[in-house]
């Protein structure tokens, strides 16, 4: 009986192997199946992380050059100087196109009639008469001289001289006409055009011409933005992640605190936005487009950050310190300010940085309150009209000039420098003072 | 006086009556002959007088950096002449902001000379109550901190004081919050309210079309302007379901995978990758989806032979899908790390592979808190500003084709107010009743979410 139940068993036990072996080849193949879509998710977003930012990269790399154009210029008396007074004053006053337009005559003698020659004129860009202007100012000998000089080129020129391949496009794709590619390629065999360092892009503000417009504008907007945000946001984060985190007594009115402070910190930022807009702009009448309101919105905006973090690194510091201050006669209060605070400090600092960097990232409250004017001044107080960087960018993006693309691109890449930056700063500070208790 | 001279002068002031403070205390416990001394250190004494320098002075700042514009339009309305009110044609509020806008120095020829006249009285009030507010404050402080110092003796109690003060400042700071949402509610409401007077309640939660354009002049020839919101809800619904259909499988699947499968090395690198998603700002995201994912789906789908939108749904919600896929992954990952290693022993003995406990046991496990993650997710989305203002078209389409242009609530608030400076048309105020909208939802699905995740922690906890 004992023995055929165990011969039976042994049967059943083969036949039971046998299907699950059979099974398990199967089962095997799911399981890696499924780490292979697990690599897939991950393997996806980090492409889409390289994608955007080779993009920018490719897009934005040309905004660092810009094209010049060699050009004999005239330092003609009759038009610099017409009543002799050699006093340099007097030469802001000239009309300096005229030299160029001469220099572009000379240069290219058998555009005779007005009409063709407006379209050789759009080769060199307004920026250069001022450059003309400085020159003939500080260099008076140069006055009633020829000289070869180097002139910024217009963004049109720009463009087609960076996309060789738009030469052959056709000419109603490609910006200019088949005259103007041929001035051009003139130019291009003489050696007289040539690629040099976009000096405008980092010392300028916001301009009509892309091969003028600059990003210090915006950036400067930034600066006295994040000043704000920082002056204002950080003394109130800190108290109040202090008192939640230490002092507050558990009851009903802390509960509410904290539950706001956590909606707050889900809020979409085109609401803090909308608060600014009808609170500190219709209601207190503050200036609009100035970085002292644009602070104040992203002050409440990165408030419920740094209070979160600050709570963190409050939480990180062992009771043991504050028993052990309070065991020595201090009190509650003497013994966060004088020991907790100190020893979570990194750890607030580092929440600041990344609250910041989040601040310096964000533009869609501050469309709300007007800093998305087209401002060509740079910012100098908390009070002036300014931009900041990513609205800048929004701008340049919505502009529909085509030299604007690689512009807005390249302020990305400024962006995103500065973030990184932020963001090393942040993790050094948190590995070089933050203990582990 | 300058702000810089009164910065420099109120940081030496505080100083001395700190300095005072204390060395006043000090004094009194060194004279042997009182018998007792102070009950607090002697820098409390200090800090205590300090207090009360900090205390009316900021509360005067405060208050004139909010009401400065009204109170020097009183000032201002008081010096205007009679004889110009009645000249002047228009209401007064309009005499009142030509005369602001006039620059004495720069005039126009044929100004009224009275209008010149209080333009520059308005500029001298303006620069010069700056300073009569600064010398205000130095004195008033002054006489506090002063008064407050005649209170030291060995009956008074200055570290109780100072901590009760301090503490209660904290307290204000924390408030802070609490004021700023309702700020938020209050300010929404109140707009809303007044746009609702205008466009009933209902035409606007039920309307099927939104073309805000209304006249601004009288005498123009426009439409009327209708503002049914439906169009753009589904405009909102279809992106952030495009959004989703990317984030969820990625953001998902990269959470299984870290969480379960990697080892620690390489979930060390690939979970900061992965968070360097949510540190690229939205405005990136909205240039590389028009510029470079718009062009590429477009010529891809009309290689296919289907015709699609330039600003289709597609492009900016996918582009939204990847900047949510790190919200997902790491909500996610938390959630799996914390179902108990008990649940996954159990299983393995039972003889299950990896992915079958994963399947069977840990998501059933952590579906609410994954639940949780994705509706926050859902919230971040609906809320995503600049990706769809750059992407996103701007007409309101009511359709369910992602490949069509349509719009979304965030969209249509910068339309409405970027730029617009009129403040009494249902077009600016339409958009205060959009924002309402999405403050009232993304704060029910926050409020949702977060109850779920909560549960889901009590109940591993």
């Amino acid at each position: 009986m004992h023995l055929k139940l165990s011969k039976n068993t042994e049967k059943d036990m083969s036949k039971n192997t046998e299907l699950i072996s059979k099974s398990l080849e199967k089962r095997h193949r799911s399981e890696k199946r499924f780490r292979f879509f697990g690599i897939l998710g991950i393997g996806t977003a980090v492409i889409f992380l390289i994608t955007i930012l080779s993009s920018i990269f490719v897009e934005g790399k040309g905004a660092f050059k810009s094209t010049f154009i060699q050009l004999e210029i005239n330092f003609d008396q009759e038009i610099i100087d017409p009543n002799k007074t050699n006093n340099p004053e007097e030469f802001k006053f000239a009309n300096y196109k005229l030299l160029i337009n001469d220099a572009l005559k000379n240069y290219f003698p058998e555009v005779k009639d007005r009409k063709t020659f407006r379209d050789l004129s759009v080769f060199i860009s307004s920026a250069a008469e001022q450059n003309l202007m400085k020159l003939a100012m500080e260099n008076i000998e140069i006055i009633g001289e020829s000289k070869k000089i180097w002139l910024l080129a217009s963004s049109t020129i720009d463009v087609i001289h960076k996309n060789p391949q738009m030469e052959n496009f056709l000419e109603e794709d490609r910006l200019i006409n088949n005259i103007q590619m041929s001035w051009f390629n003139a130019l291009k065999k003489n050696g007289d055009i040539k690629f040099g360092l976009n000096t405008n892009f980092l010392s300028n503000a916001d301009s009509t011409e892309p091969e003028q417009a600059g990003i210090l504008g915006s950036m400067l907007g930034s600066f006295f933005t994040l000043l704000v945000t920082l002056l204002l946001c950080f003394p109130v984060a800190v108290a109040s992640g202090v008192f939640l985190e230490e002092l507050a007594p558990k009851n009903k009115f802390t509960d509410f605190i904290e539950i706001n402070i956590n909606n707050l910190a889900a809020v979409p930022s085109i609401i803090f936005g909308l608060l600014g807009l009808a609170i500190f702009l219709n209601v207190m009448h503050l200036p609009r487009s100035a970085p002292i309101v644009g602070g104040m919105v992203l002050a409440l905006m990165t408030l419920p950050t740094i209070i979160i973090s600050t709570r963190a690194s409050l939480k990180a510091v062992p009771p043991s310190i504050r028993e052990a201050a309070i065991g020595l006669g201090a009190t509650k209060f003497q013994a966060v300010t004088h020991h907790v605070i100190p020893q979570s400090m990194p750890g607030i600092l580092t929440g600041t940085i990344i609250g910041m960097s989040q601040a310096l990232g964000e533009s869609a409250p501050l469309l709300m309150i007007g800093m998305v004017a087209f401002i060509v001044d740079i910012p100098g107080s908390l009070t002036d009209s300014a931009t900041v960087l990513p609205v800048q960018i929004y701008l340049w993006k919505s502009t529909a000039a085509r030299g604007f693309v690689e512009l807005t691109a390249a302020g990305i890449m400024v962006l995103l420098t500065f973030l990184v930056i932020m963001n090393s700063v942040a993790v050094f500070v948190r590995q070089k003072f933050e203990k582990k208790w | 006086m300058g702000f810089w001279s009164f910065l420099i002068i109120f940081c030496f002031l505080s100083f001395y009556i700190h300095w005072y403070g204390t060395t006043k205390a000090l004094k009194i416990n060194e004279d042997i002959t009182k018998g007792s001394k102070l009950p607090s250190l002697p820098s409390y004494y200090g800090t205590y007088s300090l207090l009360w320098l900090l205390l009316p002075s900021s509360i005067i700042l405060i208050c004139w950096f909010f009401f400065k514009p009204y109170i020097i339009d009183i000032f201002l309305k008081e010096s205007i002449p009679l004889s110009l009110v009645d000249n002047f044609k228009g209401n007064p509020s309009m005499l009142m902001d030509t005369i602001k806008a006039t620059n004495p120095e720069k005039i126009f020829p044929g100004t009224n000379p009275l209008i010149i006249d209080s333009a520059a009285y308005y500029q001298t009030l303006t620069t010069n109550s700056d300073s009569y507010v600064f010398l205000l404050v130095l004195v008033v402080g002054l006489i506090s901190s002063l008064v407050s110092l005649r209170k030291v003796s060995t009956f008074f109690r200055a570290r109780q004081a100072v901590e009760k003060a301090n503490i209660n400042l904290l307290i204000f700071c924390s408030v802070i919050a609490i004021i700023t949402t309702i700020g938020i509610v209050f300010s929404l409401i109140f707009e809303a309210v007044r746009f609702f007077e205008r466009v009933p309640f209902f035409d606007f939660l039920f309307g099927l079309a939104w073309s805000p354009q209304t006249a601004i002049r009288e005498d123009q020839i426009a439409s009327q302007g209708s503002f049914g919101a439906i169009p753009i809800f589904t405009g909102t619904l279809l992106i952030t379901l495009v959004a989703m259909a990317v984030a969820i499988p990625v953001g998902l699947l990269s959470a299984i995978y870290l969480a379960e499968y990697a080892r620690p090395t390489v979930r060390k690198t690939f979970k900061p990758i992965l968070e360097i998603l949510a540190g690229v700002p939205t405005v990136v995201y909205g240039f590389f989806a028009a510029i470079t994912v718009g062009p590429f789906l477009k010529d891809f789908v009309s290689s296919l032979g289907l015709s699609m939108a330039s600003e289709s749904a597609l492009a900016a919600g996918g582009v939204m899908g990847i900047m949510i896929i790190p919200f997902i992954s790491s909500l996610s990952d938390d959630v799996i790390t914390s179902v108990p290693t008990s649940l996954r022993d159990g299983s393995y003995a039972m003889g299950a592979t990896k992915s079958e406990t994963i399947k069977k046991v840990i998501l059933p496990a952590a579906l609410p808190g994954i639940v949780g993650a994705i509706l926050l997710a859902i919230s971040r989305a609906i809320g995503e500003t600049m990706i769809v203002v750059m992407a996103a078209g701007i007409a309101a389409n009511l359709t369910a084709n992602p490949l069509e242009a349509v719009t979304t609530v965030t969209v249509q608030i910068v339309t409405l107010l970027v730029g617009d400076q009129e403040f009494d048309s249902a077009k600016t105020l339409a958009a205060f009743a959009l924002g309402i909208t999405l403050f009232f939802v993304t704060l029910l699905l926050n409020l949702y979410a977060l109850k779920i995740v909560q549960k889901y922690r009590e109940r591993y906890e």
